[in-house]
């Protein structure tokens, strides 16, 4: 048992750190949110040239041959510095899927783009019910000649309105309405018949709606198998789950970090509040808080990363994670006072994201049931 | 980073299940809360010595296994599962012997140490005093050399394990002109020496495991001294990041968990398994994920030692977080009971041997023990978060 970072990792740390405080400080975070693309294609490039889209793919798909491991370091880091943009969208929900789920020519044709920053994907499963179970998916998909022709409409979908590419979630049994009877397919954003709106969202973090109008894909761009979609989904949420976690834990260690400082400098009664022992305890609350969702976080992911099933230990990092998220925001909030209240503030970002990323992926009820399934209940 | 057991850490894990479900085979014992520090059984005791389950961390030169502390860890997690009867040498164990062998003399282990190896030495922990809880050092018991004794003088309180000590760690004041913390020395000795009278207490369960401990100029020798003269204070903190940083802080009732697991499967209300009842399993859940943090935290602790640095404070955070779940625990137990949640153990219709009475009032004194809840959080905002104190 080895509960520490390697030599590796915290170069990548600290690397990331440096990068993404020097690029996205607050004012930059703010332009790009309030941006209509919201993100930055120069960035965007300089992260592909760090290598940060091909993390975890294999060398000969572009790759750095990393493992899931290292993306939770780099993950943590993006959670800190707020990052906006589709990284999510592309590595996690895109990229990773098509590592796991893809032929071998769809490997091709895709990761390379993806790790060069070409290409922007994004995944499609949600709907109107904004659930994330199998029979959520009303999506259909009819078989068409060599095509199938998409009509539904999706919710809830990061980027859509960037991405060159969109995993859609879609029905292709229309007799089963459970696990059976989905299909993913590769969808090339720009198709005709696909519409965006962008979402107004508590982390302005361009939540789409997407309707689908007789669009028409290729047979060949299923990914996975035919009406066997739903076990690939539940490791893309898996993996999704975990990957929020990460962001979390950057999300609250940065928030417990700047409310410690704050704590330390700011006055009352001639002395620091954080002298005083009731806001001495409430940071040691949050700090537990943060370490609880390190450690069963960095289990989840160290899981994953070595292929072990973690079904109880994901359930269990991301239920505690989101819970834990609102408390240590709410005190942090405490703590600030009222500046912590102003837009100008730079704690209102983590606020924002720490409820987004709590119901995004399933939160606490979701994975409460999973682990009582886990517990033999 | 790696999470995993080695293949030999999974083995000694199944090693010490298997003795433990033999012990129960042969009825040996009743699974129970808080058996820890509760269970005194000196024949379990021995039998535990015999595998060498005592001084498992200890250098081996010092009759120790020289294993690691998740290895401890791993132990002591199966001794609390199954709520064994562990409290004869808990305390020894856990922190006495670990002391002896860090500021022992050679003749202090060579004498010392085999005896708690052996399972012989029911240690009681002479700390608290009446007027002496978390600030320790405020502590008045007297140690006045007098040629080659200490004559002490003095009464301890809250002494844990003083129900059925043949041993007392103690901490006395041996230089009552110096500042505070530093005229504090440590003594292990034997309770027969005349002058030392032990008053139990009863607690909150109706249960008897710490005492008011009294001492009436008793002569001890001075290769009683643990440690150096007037340092004893320093020694202590040391050894209570050891004493908090044990699975016993997550684990003391866990015997209860699992029988309400069971209970809940097996009750029907209205046909139906209580455990069907979304409530029911989102309680259930909550508990068990908070569980696992806790699991956590403490293998953290333990990892750290390995490391070959005192958790000092990450034991803190364990044990503040530890405790706290185990009262959660308690109350969602009885909760879920509903009115048999309040029957008493031996009463007519209490289920699950009133194992959720007796660990709803015993665990009000967890967050109080080694340390209160407050006591830690102090520490953990000086030593982990450098907050100011003034």
């Amino acid at each position: 048992m080895d509960l520490v970072l390697s030599e590796e990792q915290e170069m990548l740390k600290k690397m990331a750190h440096d990068f993404l405080t020097d690029k996205f400080p607050k004012t930059v975070v703010k332009e790009i949110e309030e941006s209509e693309p919201g993100y930055s294609p120069e960035s965007w490039r300089e992260m592909a040239e760090l290598g940060w889209m091909g993390l975890v793919f294999p060398e000969k798909y572009a790759g750095a041959d990393m493992s899931f491991l290292d993306l939770a370091v780099l993950l943590e880091e993006m959670g800190r510095a707020c990052l906006p943009g589709p990284y999510f969208s592309t590595v996690i929900l895109g990229g990773l899927t098509i590592l796991d789920a893809g032929s071998e020519e769809q490997k091709q044709e895709y990761l390379p783009k993806i790790a060069s920053g070409e290409a922007i994907f994004t995944l499609a499963l949600t709907e109107s019910s904004a659930r994330y179970d199998a029979a959520a998916i009303e999506t259909k998909a009819a078989a068409d000649n060599n095509a199938f022709i998409l009509n539904g409409t999706k919710l809830f979908v990061p980027d859509a309105h960037i991405a060159d590419y969109m995993l859609v979630i879609a029905r292709t049994d229309e007799k089963s309405k459970g696990e059976y009877g989905t299909t993913i397919f590769i969808v090339d954003a720009k198709s005709p018949g696909i519409s965006y709106t962008v979402l107004k969202t508590i982390a302005n973090d361009k939540l789409c709606e997407v309707v689908f109008d007789q669009v028409s894909v290729p047979k060949e761009n299923i990914l996975g198998q035919l009406n066997q979609g739903w076990n690939e989904v539940q490791k893309i949420i898996q993996r999704a789950a975990v990957a929020k976690c990460c962001e979390m834990v950057g999300c609250i260690q940065q928030a417990l970090d700047m409310t410690v400082d704050y704590a330390k400098e700011r006055k009352q009664y001639d002395r620091p509040i954080g002298s005083f022992q009731v806001i001495q305890h409430y940071c040691v609350d949050m700090a537990t808080d943060v370490d609880g969702t390190r450690l069963s976080t960095y289990q989840a992911a160290w899981m994953l990363s070595e292929g072990l099933p973690c079904t109880k230990e994901v359930a269990i990092a991301k239920a505690w994670a989101g819970e834990a998220c609102q408390r240590v925001m709410a005190l942090a909030h405490q703590i600030h006072g009222a500046i912590g209240v102003t837009i100008d503030h730079d704690l209102q970002y983590y606020t924002r994201r720490a409820k987004a990323a709590e119901v995004t992926f399933g939160d606490a009820n979701f994975y409460r049931e999973v682990v009582a399934q886990e517990m033999g209940l | 980073m790696d999470f995993k057991f080695s293949e030999e850490q999974e083995k000694f894990r199944q090693g010490v299940r298997d003795f433990l479900e033999e012990e129960l085979r042969q009825g040996l014992w009743e699974p129970s809360c808080d058996a820890w520090i509760m269970g005194h059984d000196p024949e379990f005791t021995k039998r535990v010595a015999e595998k060498g389950w005592i001084g498992l961390t200890w250098p081996k030169e010092h009759g120790g296994q020289g294993r690691s502390f998740v290895d401890r860890l791993i132990l002591t997690e199966e001794m609390l599962r199954y709520g064994a009867p562990a409290a004869c040498h808990w305390f020894a164990d856990r922190q006495i012997g670990g002391a002896i062998v860090h500021y022992g003399t050679d003749e202090q282990k060579k004498e010392l140490l085999p005896l708690i190896l052996r399972g012989e030495a029911y240690v009681g922990l002479g700390m608290s005093e009446p007027d002496a809880g978390s600030d320790l050092a405020s502590l008045k018991t007297r140690a006045t050399e007098d040629g080659d004794y200490f004559i002490i003088d003095g009464q301890k309180t809250w002494t844990s394990g003083g129900s059925h000590m043949n041993w007392i760690y103690l901490v006395a004041r041996t230089d009552p002109d110096a500042p505070k913390h530093r005229g504090i020395s440590e003594f292990f000795f034997e309770t027969s020496l005349p002058g030392v009278t032990v008053q139990h207490i009863v607690d909150i369960t109706g249960g008897v495991h710490f005492n008011e401990v009294f001492f009436d100029s008793v002569r001890v020798p001075k290769k009683c001294l643990i440690g150096e003269k007037n340092r004893g204070f320093y020694q202590v903190l040391n050894q209570l990041d050891y004493e908090r940083s044990g699975m016993e802080r997550l684990m003391a009732n866990y015997p209860l968990f699992e029988a309400l697991i069971q209970y809940t499967k097996e009750t029907k209300r209205n046909g139906k398994p209580l455990s069907d009842e979304p409530i029911i399993r989102s309680k259930l859940a909550q508990l068990k994920i908070e569980l696992e943090i806790g699991r956590l935290h403490m293998y953290r602790v333990a990892a750290v030692m390995d490391e070959g640095r005192a958790p000092n404070w990450e034991s803190s955070m364990s044990k503040a977080y530890g405790t706290a779940f185990e009262q959660r625990l308690a109350s969602s137990a009885i909760e879920i009971l509903g009115l048999y949640g309040q029957l008493s153990p031996g009463s007519k219709w209490v289920p699950m041997r009133g194992m959720a009475y007796h660990s709803y009032l015993s665990s009000k004194g967890y967050s109080l023990q080694a340390g209160s809840s407050e006591v830690l959080k102090n520490i953990l905002a000086l030593r982990k978060l450098e907050l100011p104190t003034q």
